[in-house]
């Protein structure tokens, strides 16, 4: 075990120093920072298989939270236990820590300038237009699976929240619901046949 | 006790948004804009642009972002770490049992049905985000609206959906264009 210390302690900074590099330069959230991680952990240093990366974004996505910070517990967890996984963590979120703090500091010197404020103004819509792309790639993406149940669920999650103003956890709730009893009458079918 | 709310509210956005990027978006409104009023509708949508150009999550962007204009630097730091607390317990145990149980249908069964309101909750916070870029607070009239803001939208829209290009860049070509066409009205 003696022996295995200083190998131990440079694996983990190797993992923090490439989980804060991917973080500082990823942007567009989580989807994107999984390729990198990718690009990272299997192809570069082959400490991942490629099906396991797979399986971790799969994972990191259907799990709440960030994707970036969970798929960065499951890699760290994986290279170096819980150890791994803090230090993975670590690096995860310092970066948008530090850069975030920086910005927020600036914020109101910032804002209060009419330039700024216009350019602001302008991204606003900016930010409004690709929020809308994502909703109709995502939306036609659910609709093309032609399942009657998602669609009303959709339709009903979008008018409680957009019109009825319903707290967005109970919606949530209402929703996995459904989806641990679609998954009980599926399985009693399972067992009649 | 800011930092004891602070923590709480980001608790929850950690544990109840699911699918990333902008998922966690309806939440954090509800949240910081809703609930605690820490923010103004104008400020979050600012607060959604800033983490769109900026790398990480936008529920951890939020939580520091928040965290440190409430309570300072630790606030931030509270914040971040409630926001990521969930993350910690539920993909831990989430690794654990997809080991074990590999191939289980329950779970996509599960998943199958949180889909479709992530898309709904989504498409529920761009409403209230593109409200308050096309018209001033509180008032929905079309007397009211920004017609420079609303041509801005609409085209960069159209260019999103027609040539897949990077949503950064859109972004600073919209704020280009705002400043530009309200210097030429304001000449004008």
């Amino acid at each position: 075990m003696e022996n295995e210390k200083p190998a131990k302690k440079r694996l983990l900074w190797q993992l923090f120093l490439s989980t804060l590099y991917i973080s500082a330069f990823t942007f567009g959230g989580g989807y994107v920072i999984i390729t990198f991680m990718k690009r990272k952990f299997v192809d570069g240093l082959h400490w991942i298989s490629n099906k396991e990366m797979l399986d971790y974004a799969a994972l990191a996505q259907s799990a709440p939270g960030a994707v970036a910070v969970n798929a960065a517990i499951l890699v760290g967890y994986d290279i170096c236990g819980f150890t791994g996984m803090i230090v993975a963590i670590l690096g995860t979120i310092l970066p948008p820590l530090i850069i975030l703090s920086v910005i927020s500091l600036f914020y109101s010197a910032f804002a209060s300038n009419l330039y700024v404020a216009l350019v602001l103004k302008g991204m606003q819509a900016g930010v409004a237009a690709v929020i809308f792309d994502v909703v109709l790639s995502l939306g036609i993406d659910a609709i093309k699976e032609k399942s009657i149940l998602s669609d009303a669920i959709m339709i009903i999650a979008f008018f409680a929240a957009c019109f009825l103003n319903i707290n967005v956890i109970f919606i949530i709730l209402a929703a996995a619901f459904i989806g641990v009893m679609k998954a009980i009458i599926y399985n009693k079918r399972e067992a009649k046949r | 006790m800011i930092y004891l709310s602070l923590f709480i509210s980001f608790i929850q956005v950690g544990m109840f948004s699911f699918g990333g990027g902008y998922a966690a978006m309806p939440l954090i409104q509800q949240q910081v804009v809703e609930v605690h009023k820490w923010l103004t509708m104008s400020q979050f949508t600012d607060l959604i642009t800033i983490s769109a150009m900026t790398p990480g999550p936008i529920a951890v962007n939020s939580a520091t972002f928040v965290g440190i204009r409430i309570a300072g630097f630790w606030g931030a730091v509270i914040a971040t770490f409630g926001c990521i607390l969930p993350s910690c317990f539920i993909v831990s145990v989430l690794a654990f049992i997809y080991r074990k149980y590999k191939n289980a249908s329950e779970f996509g069964n599960v998943m199958s049905c949180l889909r479709p309101v992530v898309v709904a909750l989504i498409a529920s916070a761009g409403i209230s985000i593109l409200q308050t870029a096309l018209f001033s607070e509180n008032s929905v009239k079309l007397s009211n609206m920004d017609i420079i803001n609303g041509v801005i939208f609409v085209t960069a829209l159209i260019i999103l959906r027609k040539f897949k290009c990077n949503p950064i860049l859109i972004m600073s070509l919209c704020g280009v264009a705002g400043l530009c066409a309200n210097l030429l009205a304001g000449a004008i």
